[in-house]
């Protein structure tokens, strides 16, 4: 099974998701939540590298971070799935490593 | 009495991941009560702080966007948003607060306090400024 990478910083203020993208394999997934989830939005100076990443790996957002920050579901990035906490947990057992991308 | 002079908070970074834009919110409101002349500038991960429609109920967090909707009230009424960082993350006016004031001096009209500038223009109006409070 495959690498769950996380990353909760956002991408126009750190590299959190540029060295994540750089280093997830094919087959990989990630999760994008606390500022992470800036990253998830449409028409942003980085949504064209997170959808040519999507080619590779399965993207999944947080829910309540982006509703926390005002951020509307329909603006997602087509192929990112919004999942909830229990989301999360299940991520975390599905896969057999985390990576915390900090 | 003393000299007024030009503060204005520099905002930038996003609310909720970190504690700063919750710390500057509260500078502000108590650097209101000394009477100088106040502005607020949003830039980078900044912008983020005044969107409309937070919702922090599934975080546990408090949300405390809708105290920016105060500021007037507390004669804070020059905000500028810079529009280069709005734009490379995807948003426009439209997706922010409608922030106002009533102007004292045009018979409490009320008028809008968001200002959107340029990077350019923003540079200038730093520049002018006697204080900067970084956040």
């Amino acid at each position: 099974m495959a690498m769950l990478h996380t990353v909760n910083k956002s991408p126009f203020e750190r590299t959190a998701l540029q060295s994540c993208l750089g280093h997830a394999l094919e087959g990989a997934s990630v999760l994008l939540f606390e500022d992470g989830v800036y990253a998830a939005m449409q028409g942003t100076a980085v949504s064209a590298q997170v959808s040519e990443a999507l080619g590779k790996v399965r993207f999944y957002v947080l829910g309540p971070d982006l509703r926390a920050r005002g951020l509307r579901e329909d603006r997602v990035i087509d192929g990112i799935q919004v999942v909830d906490y229990d989301g999360f947990v299940d991520l975390v057992t599905s896969h057999d490593n985390v990576q915390a991308w900090l | 009495m003393s000299e007024i002079k030009k503060f204005m908070y520099v905002n930038r970074k996003a609310p909720y991941g970190t504690i700063y834009a919750l710390e500057s919110l509260e500078v502000v409101l108590i650097g209101a009560a000394f009477d100088q002349d106040v502005s607020l500038a949003f830039l980078d991960d900044g912008v983020y702080q005044l969107t409309k429609d937070q919702d922090t109920s599934g975080i546990g967090m408090k949300n405390f966007s809708p105290t920016y909707a105060a500021l007037g009230d507390y004669d804070v009424t020059k905000i500028y948003v810079e529009k280069e960082s709005l734009e490379e993350r995807g948003l426009s006016l439209d997706d922010l607060q409608h922030l106002t004031y009533e102007d004292e001096d045009d018979d409490w009209a009320e008028k809008d306090s968001i200002r959107l500038v340029s990077r350019e223009e923003l540079a200038r109006i730093m520049d002018e400024q006697d204080v900067l409070l970084s956040f």
